[in-house]
Order: structure tokens, then sequence, then C-alpha cells
């Protein structure tokens, strides 16, 4: 935590600009976490909720809405688009909900492209402005890192909340067996659409801090592949652990910058690397680090048997 | 009309070569309830063996095209079920879905790296000639695009139904542990989906490039389409496969002409969606009910 | 060893973690038995104005804002003051200057002085989808770099060049010229995708970085951007040269136009758009394609129906190749002309036969009949052993703009190069490796004679010239 705050200090501009990207994509990480890791979803659309709020945030403050107000409905239109889409969610199952997001996110993009009279096209819309909050300017980018640190730690806290409420207990029932779940009593459609429109919310805070860090927004930076890498983000880290999306963001943005001397071979050996992590540790780093722990200091084995549960 | 015509009749051409990718989507997943997100890079890759063979080998075509379709089924069938999906099945869909992924992503840059980020000229298999049908212009690739397609559907409906091995792979597919408990040999059947779809994959891959030219990126839209076609065709026939591609490459080219080219591409997706939430099964799916 | 009689040579900037010269050139001092040490000064863009030299002169301040010393100073430093025999004794540190050197103390002027090299790095797409464009910028803009210090540098400094890979995300790009202008850029080369330049151009522009750009679309050089300078014409610029050739030559009274749906190609689209509309010509077919489309069909079709005599194809080399064959292969009677990549030798290659008979106007030809540029041709292929394209042109002179405009100054100051750019004509005769007399008007916009150009028996050939508007 407290490297948080110090981590800028004393570095270069580009540094304190990756360090907000991370910060920006734990955010949206962690939203997809909820729905993926914690509620067993999977949604490929998590880069068009940040378009949305991206785009949201971006018209708004250039009308001259400060961003405190803005952020704020960009996030609760992402809610609703989020239950609007979700809905279907209660009509199929795992993978086809893969594609129906997936089909969201490319028409967003198509939309964000094509209606350039709103979302300025291809061209995209810039000289986003900065938010200030009295005194507190962050034109420059350290404030503004401090700025994206306070939301950042807000909204975890917010999803700790959740994960640790009732709500969340519902949900991991609902990914660990659903059957069993449903005949607890729990309202697995409301749940999962909950769970859904939050994650899609949580996309939508993502993108209204981007479009103040980066200052200018185009339909892009917002296509599906942007979704896989969040998805990538989610799962590397350890979907389903709290701290697994803002390790797998870390990852996913600042390990690029270490291997960049590989030139073009870094993004084969990331690719290369994901797999192997997929074949030998599927619950991500962070389940790296448990195995390693539990190497080390052994627990009590739980009965093999007993471990799935009565399921079929 | 003559433009009618056309379009039809170029859509039913790109359709069909839509339609091979998603058979073999579709045999994977019924095999191994695997979805390949690297389908598309599948289809993008043997034609890179094929230009090895061609300029780095000095094959003749015809020896380079049969050495790009052994070495696609070896790496791409094989390869690919022993060094990525088998390790990885006990762990569940979500950790395979993502290997697909990261391995789409390596493919695609391993043939960047490899071949050159240039879109490489790709040799047709037929003469260039084009006929005159109605006003409409087709040519000798187009035909053969669907007479190659139908045949595959012919054939491997034939060979999954009347042979008994085909039967097997039936069988593996629909209930893999009474199958294994029948004395089927199913990890045999699995690989041989693979393999079948690792060799699809390849033909289309020698029927697209041509007109596509032989690039890198290519798998991205493939892939996607291969996917959708499959799953608004049904995910559980092969018949289905051939109905969504021709269907979505028709639909496609009809949209581009008639109503909008911006948002041309929306139409799959849009019919995807429908299909997904009113018939999820597929066109000409059967349905298999709730699983419990 | 330090003692109150110890010279004390400042060393002046922000941010002082980077200096190297005190890491240098103290141990030097010492080892030298020279009592005197370099000694950081953080002084900032708006910090105290400067320090004034003593009535008797000896008070000078060595600043150099982001590079060590050279080496030449501080061995000319020992000379006057150093050893244990010469030198003039002083009785308290002072503070000692070169006064030609002691410019503004902002960090936007006299970087690169008092080093031996100038950083001028290479912001390019070396991967994705701009990966040709990018390679063929960056292999031309080394080729400039590589003849330019044989010949002795700029103004004597060696040009450092590093390579920045911006994978055509703009996103990355940004990030990168940021780092780039952190590492001390004199000036920057790149990028050459619109989407990326008008992203990252604003991080160059607030730090007063002057950026050479290979992009086209018009709006780069509609942003009052004073840093931005193109190496290229602008589709503003370039398409218009096209409207004569439809309506007098061609004599076309009805156009399509194929264009690609990015900020490229809605770049050139609406341009050609207003000038149809000026010349009186009918736009009957508006034909958007995907970035990357493959199945032309579509396109094709819709254009034969109706009834076009001209088609302006506005797309990327690959799509402009299936195009052509598709619209071999349906009989599409109308002439097709384009703008930059029709007649290129990718396009060519690509679609063999298919390209017959096709017409671009084209702003940098490789194939120009100018001993200047076939000169350069063939310099490219010796030292790379392939042909390039106009983006290895773009590359290459834009690293020439920055020598002969630097050389005009006289010295590194950013400032003074956007500002001498502006308005600047760099004739070939005098600077013989910009290729052609180019211009640059206040908003960075460039202005050179261009070319028509045809696809005859399978090669790109001039059939004529455009002047400079």
């Amino acid at each position: 935590m407290a490297a948080l705050i110090v981590a800028p200090l004393g570095r270069t501009d580009y540094v304190i600009y990756v360090l907000s990207s991370w910060l920006i994509f734990s955010i949206a990480a962690i939203g997809l976490n909820l729905t993926l890791g914690y509620a067993g979803q999977i949604s490929l659309a998590q880069a068009s909720f940040m378009g949305i709020g991206a785009y949201t945030t971006a018209l708004m403050t250039l009308a001259g809405v400060p961003w405190l107000i803005a952020a704020p409905a960009g996030v609760a239109l992402c809610f609703v688009v989020g239950l609007m889409l979700g809905f279907p969610a209660l009509l199929v199952q795992g993978h086809f909900l893969a594609f129906v997001t997936l089909a969201f996110n490319t028409l967003f993009f198509l939309v964000a492209r094509n209606e350039d009279w709103l979302t300025g096209g291809s061209y995209g819309l810039s000289n986003l402005p900065r938010p200030a909050f009295w005194a507190f300017d962050t034109a420059r980018n350290l404030p503004f890192y401090y700025f994206t640190l306070i939301v950042f730690l807000a909204s975890a806290a917010l999803m700790w909340g959740v994960v640790r409420s009732p709500w969340g207990r519902a949900f991991r029932g609902l990914r660990e067996n659903p059957i069993r779940a449903e005949s607890l009593g729990v309202d697995t459609r409301r749940i999962t659409l909950l769970a859904f429109a939050i994650g899609s919310a949580y996309g939508g805070l993502a993108g209204a801090l981007i479009s103040p860090l980066v200052q200018y927004i185009e339909p892009s930076s917002f296509a599906f592949s942007q979704s896989l890498r969040v998805l990538l983000m989610v799962v590397v880290g350890g979907s389903g652990l709290f701290f697994g999306p803002i390790l797998g963001a870390a990852v996913v943005i600042l390990l690029p910058e270490f291997l960049r001397f590989t030139e073009g071979y870094y993004l084969m050996i990331y690719a290369a690397a994901v797999i192997a992590l997929m074949v030998y540790c599927p619950t991500g780093l962070i389940g790296v680090g448990r195995r390693l722990g539990d190497q080390l200091r052994p627990k009590r084995e739980a009965r093999a048997d007993l471990k799935l549960g009565a399921r079929s | 009309m003559a433009q009618f015509l056309q379009v039809l009749l170029s859509g039913l051409s790109t359709g069909a070569i839509y339609a091979l990718a998603a058979i073999g989507f579709t045999l994977v997943w019924q095999a191994a309830r695997t979805v390949n997100f690297a389908e598309g890079e599948f289809v993008m890759l043997p034609a890179f063996f094929v230009l090895i063979g061609v300029h780095w080998l000095n094959m003749p075509l015809w020896l380079a095209l049969i050495f790009g379709l052994i070495v696609a089924v070896i790496v791409l069938g094989l390869l690919f079920k022993k060094v990525v999906v088998e390790p990885m099945l006990p762990n569940g869909g979500l950790p395979l879905i993502i290997a697909t992924m990261a391995l789409s992503i390596l493919l695609k840059e391993g043939a960047k790296q490899v071949y050159g980020a240039e879109a490489q000229p790709f040799p047709s298999l037929f003469p260039q000639a084009t006929l005159h049908f109605g006003g409409a212009v087709v040519s000798v690739q187009d035909l053969m695009n669907l007479t190659v397609s139908l045949a595959v559907v012919v054939g491997l409906t034939l060979f999954l139904n009347r042979t008994r091995t085909g039967r097997r792979m039936q069988a593996t597919a629909q209930n893999p542990r009474v199958a294994e408990i029948l004395g089927v040999n199913t990890r045999r059947m699995v690989l041989y989906a693979f393999l079948v779809n690792a060799a699809l994959a390849a033909l289309a891959s020698f029927l697209i490039s041509p007109i596509y030219l032989a690039k890198f990126s290519n798998g991205e839209t493939l892939g996607l389409v291969a996917f959708i076609a499959a799953i608004v065709g049904g995910f559980n026939q092969i018949r289905g496969a051939l109905a969504g591609g021709l269907l979505i490459g028709v639909l496609d080219n009809l949209t581009a002409t008639y109503v909008t080219t911006e948002y041309r591409a929306a139409l799959p997706l849009v019919l995807l969606i429908a299909i997904i939430l009113w018939r999820p099964q597929g066109l000409l799916g059967v349905d298999e009910g709730r699983k419990v | 060893m330090v003692n109150g009689d110890t010279q004390t040579i400042a060393h002046v900037g922000y941010p002082t973690s980077i200096f190297k010269s005190p890491l240098v050139d103290n141990p030097r001092f010492v080892k030298q038995c020279v009592s005197a040490a370099v000694v950081p000064l953080g002084v900032k863009a708006d910090g105290p104005a400067g320090f004034s030299p003593d009535a008797d002169g000896r008070s000078t301040i060595v600043c150099s804002t982001l590079r060590s010393l050279t080496h030449k100073t501080a061995y000319r430093l020992i000379d006057r003051f150093g050893g244990p025999k010469g030198g003039e004794g002083m009785n308290r540190p002072r503070f000692l200057a070169a006064g030609a050197l002691a410019a503004a103390l902002s960090l936007n002027v006299a970087v690169a002085l008092a080093t031996d090299t100038v950083n001028i790095p290479c912001v390019c797409e070396l991967s994705g989808a701009g990966a040709v464009a990018g390679t063929n910028f960056h292999d031309g803009a080394h080729l400039a770099v590589e003849e330019i210090n044989a010949a002795g540098g700029i103004l004597g400094k060696t040009i450092e060049m590093t390579d920045m890979d911006t994978q055509t995300d703009p996103m990355t790009s940004r990030a990168l010229v940021q780092k780039a202008i952190d590492s001390g850029a004199y000036a920057i080369m790149g990028t050459i995708y619109s989407g990326s330049t008008i992203v990252n151009m604003m991080v160059a522009q607030k730090a007063g970085v002057p950026q050479f750009t290979g992009a086209e679309a018009p709006n780069i050089t509609q942003k009052h951007n004073p840093f931005i300078f193109r190496t290229s014409s602008g589709a503003e610029k370039g398409v218009p040269a096209l409207t004569s050739y439809f309506k007098d030559q061609l004599k076309a009274r009805k156009i399509a136009i194929s264009w690609v749906n990015n900020d490229f190609g809605k770049g050139g689209h609406d341009v050609f758009l207003a000038q149809m509309k000026k010349a009186g010509i009918e736009v009957v077919a508006d034909v958007p394609s995907e970035e990357g489309q493959a199945d032309f069909s579509a396109d094709v079709s819709k254009i034969k129906q109706s009834g076009a005599q001209a088609v302006f194809v506005y797309l990327n080399e690959e799509e402009d190749a299936r195009f052509l064959k598709e619209a071999r292969k349906q009989g599409l009677k109308a002439t097709l002309v384009g703008e930059v990549t029709l007649t290129g030798q990718k396009v060519i290659d690509l679609a063999g036969g298919a390209a017959e008979g096709a017409i671009a106007h084209v702003g940098l030809a490789t194939s120009a009949p100018i001993p200047s540029i076939e000169n350069f041709v063939a310099k490219f292929k010796k030292h790379y052993g392939r042909d390039t394209d106009h983006n290895g042109i773009k590359g290459y002179i834009g690293v020439y703009a920055i020598k002969y405009a630097t050389e005009l100054n006289g010295k590194f100051d950013r400032k003074a190069l956007a500002d001498k750019l502006h308005g600047l004509t760099l004739d070939v005769a005098k600077y013989p490796n910009m290729l052609l007399t180019t211009s640059w008007d206040a908003n960075g916009e460039l202005s050179r004679e261009s070319f028509i150009t045809e696809v005859k028996d399978g090669k790109q050939v001039v059939t004529g010239t455009v002047p400079a508007n």
C-alpha cells in the first residue's frame, strides 16, 4: 500500500503514466473478476464497457460537465447496459455468453466508428480535459496518478465489501455448484445478472479514467482485442481470487515493458508463457504463489474425495 | 438481377470456405469440448507452410501442397492435441479457452516473425478462367470452393455415419464415458477429430489464400466468422456448419450491396445474438435439451 | 581533493538524477590531481534566469540541461585550471562558465550542445498492421543517419537513433513518445499511422519537441500544433491534384469512391467529396470497406451497377490488390484512379495482371525518373537488399530535414528548429538529399512536386508531374 504511494515519486513521466494505466486496468480487471472468477460467467465485452464509460465521460466533460458528475453517469449507464445485456445470460449458458458478449463488443466498435456525429468516428475525441478539484489540479501526470490511486482504492474496497457480503457468498456458490445453490434458495438469475452488471460498471469506471489520462479516445482502443487483454489479466493473475486481477494487470501491462528488448519476439514469448501457465497452474499466478507456499509450509491435507463435493 | 446473382454466387463461394473452417471447429468442439479460439490461425498457417515449401525448399507446387498438408496435420492436429489440449483437459474449460487464445497470438506472431509482415501472393490451384452466368461472373475458383465444401460435407457425413471409426467418433462425442466402457478407444477418436480439423483447415487455407493473400493477420476475421457460422448453423451437426457458413457468406454480401456497407460486419453478429437467444441449437441443430 | 580552493563547475538543469558528468569527470579530475569538481544544480525551466558573469569575466557557468559535459570541455577546464603546476589560485569556490553556452535555462533549449551525440529516436510501427510502412520508414531514416554520421554528423554531433516499436497501437505510441522525450530527444521521427500520430503528437507538442511524421490524414495539420511536420503531403493536398485529372483528362461526369473506413481513409474520402462537389462531378457510389477486408465482390458489384466512369480507390496496399483483382474478374470497365498506394510495387506484385492500367497520384514515387530519387532507390537496395516504398523516402528526407534546418540555425534549439521550418523551402539544388524541393507552411504541412503514375506492363511508370501546391 505504501509502495503504491511512493512508487511514482522521482520517476519519469513515462513511468508514472504506465503506473496510472496499470491502476486503471486493474479496476477493469477487478470488475471482470467478479463476473468471471466469482460468478463463473464468461464476459468478452469488458472493453466495450470501458468504451461506454470513456465516451460518456469524454462527451460530458467536453461539454463542461465536471468529472465528478460525468464519471458516475458513465458508470450508471454501464450498469444499466450490463443489466440489459446480461438478461440473455439467463437464457444461455457457458460458452454462449462468451459469444454474445463478443458480438456486443464488436457491435459497439462499429457504432463508435460509424456514428461520427456522436463519437467523432475514426478521428476520435481529443483534448479531453483533466479534472480539477479546487486546488488539486490533475493536469500533470503525478497528481493524476494520485487521483487515480484514490479512485482505485475506493473501488477495490467496495469490491472487497461486495465479495465478503452475502451477495459475494451467493456468487461463489453459483460458481462452485449452480444446482445446489439454486436448491438452497439462491435466485441464480438475479445474482448472475447482478454480477455481470457490477462487473460492467467497474469497466465503465475504468473507462471514465482513461478519458482524462490519455486525453484522446478513439474506437479501436475499445475493440474486442482489448476485452481479451482484460480477460487475460484476470486469468493470468488468478480468477476468483481478490488480488488476482491486480497482479494480472501488472503482468500484462508491465511485462511487455521489460520484454521490449526482445523486439518482435516478445509477444511470442508472452503467449508461450501464458500457455505454459495455463497448463501448469490454471489458477493463475496467485495460484502459483499458493502452491509454492504450500510446498514450504505443508498444511493439513483434506480428504481428496471430499474436495469436489457431491457433484454429479 | 445480374447484380443479385453476382453477389449471391460470390457469397456462396466465400461462405463455402467459412463452412470448412466451421466444420473443423465443430468437430473439435464435439470431440473434446474445446472451443478453439485459434481456429482462424489454423486456417492462416498452412498457406505459409506451402510458401516455405515453394520458396525456401524449392519444391514444385504440388509437392509443397502435400508438404503443407502433412505439416499442418502434424502440428495443428497432433501437436496441438498433445501439447496444449491434453494437459489442460482436467483443468476445465476456461484455462483451455485462454490457452487457445494465447496460442492464436503465438501462431500469428510466429508467422509474422518467421515469414514477414507483408501479404504474400499465393498461387492459385485452378485456372484463372471465368464463366458468365446470367450476367454474373463466376471464376473457376468460386465453383471449386463450393464443390470442395460440398464434397467434404458429404464425405465426412458418410464417414461418420457409415464407417466404424466414424461411429466411434460420434459415440465419443456424445458420451465419452459410456463409449469408453463399451470399448471405444476414446483417446484415439479424439485424436482423429483433431487431425481431421487440421486437414480441413489446411484445405480451407489453400482455397482461400489465392484471393485473400497469405498474411499473418488473416486468422482474425476468419476465426470469428467460423465460430459464428458454427453456432448459427448448429453446433452439433456437420450439415449445420455448412449451412451456417454459406448463410453468412451470402447474407454478408447481400447486406453490403443492398443495405449498408458500414455496418456489414454487424450482420453476422446480430444473427449470432438472435440465434443464441431464440434457437440456441442453431438452425439445423438438434435440440439437446437441458443438460443437468 | 576538495578544499577551499576547489574550482566548482555548476552543471545546471533538471532532473539532476540523469546527469552523467559528475560521475565521469569528477574521478578524472581526482586522477589528474585537478582541484575541481562538477556540482549538479537542479534548476527548472522556470528557475532563476541565469548567472551573470563577474566583472573579471571569470565567473561563467557550464550549463547543459540533459547531457554530460563534453570531454572536450572538461579537458579544456583541466588545461586551464588544473594540474599541480598550472592554473591560477583561487581563494574561494567560484562558478566557472562557458559564456557561449549560457543560453536560457529552459529545458527546450541547448540540449545536445554539450555532448558528442544528438538524440533523435525513431518511434514507428515495427509490428502490427503498420509493420510494412513503419519498417520502410525506419530503414530510410537509418540510412540517412548513417550517411550523415559518416559525413561528420549535424554540427559535429553524431546522431543517435534509438528504435521504439509502437505496435501500431495509438496508446502505446503515445507512451513511447513520452519515453523518448524523457530520454532527451532533440526531435522525433515518426509515427506513420495517422491514428497514432494524432494521439502522440499532443505529447510532443506539450514538451516542445519537433516531430516528423509520415502520416497523411488532414486533421494532423489542422490542430494548430507548431511542432508537427509532415514528410509527405496530407490528403488535403494530394487529392485535389487529382481533381483536374478527373475533370479535364478523363472527362468523367460520374465517379465512385472506394475507401477504407479508418481515419486515413476517411480523411481522403472527405476531401474527395468536397473536391468533386466543387468540380461539379457526381459521386454515384460511395463504398466504404473495412481495414483488412478480403472480399470485395459486393463493393465492385455496387460500383459496376452505379454506372461510374471512373473510380477513386483509397485503400491500403493489400486491399488495393484484392480490389483490383475483383474488378478485373467482374470486368469493371471504369478507370481506376488512386492516391499514394494504388500503383505501388507491392500492389502490382500482389494483384498481378489485374493492376494493369491503374492510375495513381503519388507524392513520392520510387519509380520517378528523377536522378535524385533513382539514386536513393539504388542506395537503399544496396544497403538493405530490397526495394523500398514511399515510406522509405519519408524516413530518409525527414532526418535530412532536421539536419539542414538545424545547420541553418547553427545551433541545437528545438523551438528555433520548429520556427525555422515554418515557411522554409529547401531547394534540392542546394540540399540534394531532400530528393525534391520541399516546403513547409506554418502548420507543418508539406508542399512538393508530385507525380501521376500508371501501371504499364507490370511496372509503375510516371506519366506526368503535378507542381507543388
